[in-house]
């Protein structure tokens, strides 16, 4: 059983957010204090990587007190290596959404502070989602997250994009919350507690007392019913983080609207934190260990099945909606939907290697996904504009841009010997590793949405190698940022060769609690 | 450097180019001598190392040689593994003398971005290499992949006027094929080997399938079809999901010889590409399907590649005769050229095909000499549209008076290409059809592969007659200028080629005797009529190399040279056999990573 620490104790533990929210609250008041000098946004942007830098080391540190899975505050967090690895890729995430902040100019000089304040406080939030154990944490790591989301995305104070896009994230948002309350209520009905140590267990106790005589048939129904409805409801608030089908109407008009940093941070990070939750509930909470790799669903709750047909309609969903887009922003949007059905297939495959596939997924898109976005924000910033017209003969106005550019985009497709490749075949392999029917299926649609997908990819590929440009003026891209999209590159192309570390590392992240 | 050359000599034949490729981005972009120079320089050290590999290479030797192998990714069970068989080192050769002669084609036709050009030249010279040379599924899919977008900038970007939709038509039919073939990997890699030991190592597949080849072969002759009772379940796997294997693989590399009908995509490729891309395109990516079929899609199923056998041979002969017909309908003289290889590979298929030693022989030769004869063709053609910058036959006539020593070297081109005896394309020619009568396919195919040999005939000379003889009609064409030296210096080579290959074909032809062999075997394998044990067409290569872990021996073991390299039975390397590793490539392998605590071999 997971050991549970009081809250003085947990304290030791739980160094990394404490340091970020002092350090949210520190960025506000350095913002008073560097507001005269010419160079705010770099001094803004060394101290929230310096927060970022102290808490990662914190995060090494908490990490090494405790070799096992380990309960905090009475059982509401937890640290283990999956909430470990989670925390590193949410600092990653926040710190390279800062550090494309501030050359981007979409965000104005005196609002860097509060910029860099509200990330901070959003990477908090990620952690929160990624180790929570408890329902209620889990609410409470949701809304900091969607919360300061909102805030963020509405950023563009006199845009009217910007504003529209925040307030559909509120409407849509809320939504969800209530939704995932909802059926957070009922399984608390069901089983008595928030807490999801054991849930398999009691859920399995739950059915069993249903099946038992003298429980009247429409009443042991209704209680299956009943779990399988809350099981849903409790997914749509996941589904909602992750922008899977149906729950991803918002994407497209928020990753439009808001500044394009902001954007590639919420492409990746509140995403990466949703997984991080979904195979928590799910694989974590919701499935008990069948031999050595394998986790079958309980109580007769068929969620990997669920979450089959969830990431099916997301990723064809995504791709077609994909196809037609000329507007960067919303193509990349869409394409994120996608990327969020093939993540899914990771989690549908209810095992071990899947939850492994996940994370090491997660790793290779953000560098994938976060320099796709760069290289449309440099764009945008440098055109003005972000309609595919934009890229024609990009190659000869800004070659490394486009080349780069061309990696990240051949990498989201999964071409090898790109990252991307490594990552989808690693959530194909998981799904074909159970070897079921369906499971099968759903790879097959994966490989053909793959195929579709490349449709779009290769458009935008075309127009800036082969399409002549409406202008001869190059685009002058700061060294900053080229040096940015190199490291972005050359992570992309070295994962795509060497990646047994990563994968080792994912391996080694898939401890969570229930499974050792 | 000896050490490297004796022990990762193929590494650096693959990688040489796209290391010159680094060399060239450093480069400043206005510096256009310096970096023709320096691709230039690339291309022959790189036929160096090259023809250094040929000439090592051992006729008499194992199948495979001068491996090298890595670890790699462990978990996947991938391994960095090359290797070349006869086929393999010949095609190779092929390509690595086009490299430098390409670059000198290029020399003043290609003026715009040539720093991206060259790059592109140089990487696709790595990938070509780097997929004849994998003994690894995934290393090779990499290589094929990579092969695919150098070449579409290259007719995408310095093409002619429609090079756009060449471009992408060529893009759009290669990329459908490979995703086929990526599919069909992966079912591979899922299928052949149960999951702690699944390998990507193209001969533990190989050797994996053979024993259940074995069974569907029985079962296809019993009746009801099919019916297998007591079969193995990878057998059951195999007769279930192989024919459509195959067929992934066989449309992937059909497309690439192109066979008819999948050939559509070529014309127009050729026809837009710059003289650099029809030079690669026609002369080794267009062997990457026939290679292709060779190594894997052939012996891989051959139960079902015998099943589609007829049909594949029946589009093979019909490629032949189709496009030697489009060649006498053509007035553009770049189709004519881009037909004529669909004719061309139309043989190769079909000696392959032939399932009999002297048709594979005469395909694998066949695969050379269309390289060298249509990778002159499309270089001696690009000098005369470089003066008249028209590619209509009707635009030509009476050059040879103007132009004398280009007549005869196009001339000399045109005969190896018809195959004139003397010319290397006799002895290919001659083989396959060698090999089509004697072997078990029906004997109208090898008839109507005969009738393509006169068609092709009359659609060459047609073509040479009007471009070259009869009255000089166009004011025009007056005041051309003769071949300079450069030109001179880059179509000489290819003259030796047609002559040596053709006068003296047995160096060639000994070091594809024992991969045409093996070919056949594979490929007959679990036939009725031949009785090959197991052990007759089970691949050997080099084993995984060990973790360094384990105590090393302390003694510095001798280089072994390729003859040393003997044989080496997969699943049960002899220890001796691992002593003798270099300690190069001990200290290479990759740090012991390993969580389950996988053994060396597969």
């Amino acid at each position: 059983m997971l050991p549970v620490l009081n809250n003085a104790d947990s304290l030791a533990y739980f160094w990394p957010e404490m340091i970020l929210t002092a350090g949210a609250m520190g960025v506000f008041l350095f913002d008073l204090a560097v507001a005269k000098s010419p160079r705010r946004i770099l001094w803004l942007t060394v101290a929230s990587l310096g927060v970022l830098a102290a808490a990662a080391l914190a995060t090494s540190h908490v990490a090494g007190l405790s070799p096992t899975p380990i309960g905090l505050f009475n059982g509401l967090l937890v640290l283990d290596p999956w909430a470990v690895f989670f925390k590193y890729l949410s600092w990653a995430v926040t710190a390279l959404a800062i550090l494309i902040a501030g050359p981007s100019l979409e965000v104005a000089s005196e609002r860097m502070g509060e910029y860099c304040a509200l990330l901070l406080a959003v990477a908090v939030g990620m952690s929160l989602m990624a180790s929570s154990t408890d329902m209620l944490m889990m609410v409470i790591g949701v809304e900091l997250v969607s919360m300061v989301s909102y805030a963020l995305a509405g950023f563009k104070k006199h845009d009217r994009k910007s504003s529209e896009a925040a307030l559909k994230y509120v409407v849509y948002g809320g939504v969800a919350s209530g939704m995932m309350l909802f059926g957070m209520s009922y399984l608390y009905g069901l089983l008595g507690t928030t807490n999801l140590v054991g849930t398999a267990a009691r859920m399995n106790a739950q059915a069993a007392m249903l099946a038992q005589a003298g429980v009247a048939a429409s009443v042991a129904g209704a209680g299956r019913v009943a779990m399988v409805v809350a099981v849903v409801l409790v997914l749509s608030g996941v589904g909602y983080k992750i922008a899977s089908v149906p729950w991803h109407m918002w994407c497209p008009d928020v990753y439009e609207g808001a500044p394009t940093p902001f954007t590639a941070f919420l492409s990746v990070g509140p995403k990466a934190a949703g997984f991080a939750l979904a195979v928590r509930i799910l694989y974590g909470a919701m499935s008990v260990s069948g031999g050595a790799d394998l986790a079958t669903a309980v109580a007769d709750v068929p969620w990997p099945q669920v979450v089959g047909v969830i990431a099916g309609l997301t990723m064809t969903v995504g791709n077609f909606a994909a196809l037609n887009q000329t507007n960067l922003k919303r193509m990349l949007a869409y394409s994120s939907i996608a990327h969020a059905g093939y993540i899914l297939m990771g989690v549908a495959a209810a095992s071990e290697t899947g939850s492994q596939s996940v994370a090491l997924y997660l790793v290779v898109y953000l560098f994938m996904n976060l320099g796709a976005f760069l290289v449309v924000g440099i764009v945008g910033r440098l055109s003005g504009s972000e309609s595919i017209f934009e890229y024609r003969g990009l190659s000869a106005r800004a070659p490394f841009a486009a080349v780069a550019f061309a990696v990240f985009l051949f990498s989201l497709t999964g071409l090898p010997p790109l990252a991307g490749f490594v990552g989808k075949f690693h959530l194909f392999k998981a799904l074909v590793d159970r070897g079921g029917s369906w499971q099968i299926t759903l790879a097959i649609v994966g490989l053909l949405n793959s195929a579709v997908s490349l449709y779009y990819y290769a458009r935008i590929v075309k127009a800036m190698f082969l399409d002549k440009p409406h202008t001869e003026e190059r685009i002058a891209v700061p060294a900053s940022y080229n040096l940015l999209l190199g490291a972005l590159v050359g992570l992309v192309l070295v994962f795509g060769v060497y990646f047994d570390g990563l994968r080792q590392l994912a391996g080694s992240s898939v401890v969570l609690f229930g499974h050792s | 450097m000896s050490g490297l050359f004796d022990t990762q000599l193929l590494s650096v034949v693959v990688f040489v180019p796209a290391v010159f490729a680094l060399l060239v981005l450093l480069f400043p972009k206005d510096e256009h001598g310096l970096i023709r120079v320096t691709s230039l320089v690339g291309m022959g050290v790189g036929l160096w190392v090259t023809g250094l590999l040929y000439a090592r290479f051992d006729a008499h030797g194992p199948e495979f040689q001068q491996e090298v192998r890595v670890r790699w990714i462990d978990t996947l069970g991938a391994s960095y593994h090359l290797g070349v068989d006869g086929l393999a080192v010949s095609l190779m050769l092929l390509t690595a003398v086009l490299g430098p002669l390409v670059v000198l084609a290029s020399w003043d036709s290609v003026t715009h971005r040539t720093k991206e050009f060259h790059v592109a030249l140089l990487v696709l010279q790595t990938a070509m290499l780097g997929a004849l040379a994998s003994m690894d599924l995934v290393l090779f899919y990499v290589f094929w992949e990579a092969m695919l977008v150098p070449m579409y900038l290259l007719i995408g970007v310095w093409g002619s006027e429609e090079r756009q939709m060449a471009a992408t038509k060529f893009f759009l039919y290669t990329l459908a094929g490979s995703l086929l073939m990526l599919v069909a990997l992966l079912a591979l890699y899922f299928i052949a080997l149960p999951a702690p030991q699944r390998s990507f190592d193209y001969a533990a597949i190989y050797n994996s399938l053979l024993a259940a080849t074995r069974e569907v072969s029985l079962c296809q002759g019993r009746d009801p079809v099919g019916q297998c009772p007591g079969a193995t379940p990878l057998a059951l796997a195999l007769l279930r999901y192989g024919p459509w294997m195959f067929a992934a693989f066989a449309l992937a590399f059909a497309i690439k010889v192109p066979m008819f009908p999948l050939h559509t995509w070529l014309p127009d490729a050729h026809v837009q590409a710059p003289v650099a891309g029809s030079m690669i395109l026609a002369g080794v990516m267009l062997k990457m399907g026939t290679f292709g079929f060779w190594r894997y899609a052939i012996p891989l199923f051959p139960v079902a590649a015998r099943q589609l056998r007829p049909a594949l041979a029946a589009l093979a002969v019909t490629g032949i005769v189709y496009g030697a017909m489009m060649c006498l309908a053509q007035r553009d003289i770049k189709k004519l050229i881009a037909y004529s290889s669909v004719s061309h590979l139309g043989y190769c298929m079909l000696g392959m095909l032939a399932l009999t030693t002297e048709g594979a022989t005469g395909s694998a030769y066949q695969m050379l000499n269309h390289g060298v004869s249509t990778g002159a063709l499309f270089l001696l053609f690009g000098m005369l549209y470089a003066r008249r910058h028209t590619r209509l036959l009707s635009d030509y006539g009476g050059i040879a008076k103007v132009m004398p020593w280009f007549a005869a070297l196009f001339l000399i081109i045109t005969f190896s290409s018809i195959a004139v005896p003397g010319t290397n394309g006799f002895v290919g020619e001659f083989l396959v059809l060698l090999g089509t009568f004697k072997g078990t396919l029906p004997m109208v195919f090898g008839v109507l592969a005969a009738s393509g040999v006169i068609l092709g005939a009359a659609y060459m000379l047609w073509m040479v007659q009007r471009v070259f003889f009869g009255e000089l009609t166009h004011r025009e064409n007056l005041h051309l200028t003769d071949v300079t030296g450069r030109e001179l210096a880059t179509a000489l080579p290819f003259v030796a080629l047609v002559v040596v290959m053709g006068l003296s074909p047995q160096p060639f032809l000994e070091r594809l005797a024992v991969s045409s062999e093996m070919f056949v075997a594979r490929a007959s394998f679990a036939q009725d009529s031949f009785h090959q044990s197991d052990e007759a067409v089970r691949m050997s290569v080099r084993p995984l190399p060990a973790l360094p872990s384990p105590p090393l021996p302390a003694a510095p073991a001798p280089l072994p040279t390729a003859d040393a390299m003997a044989p080496f039975k997969l699943g049960r390397p002899h220890p001796a056999n691992l002593a003798v590793l270099p300690p190069e490539r001990l200290l290479a392998a990759e740090p012991p990573p390993s969580r389950h605590g996988e053994e060396a071999t597969p």
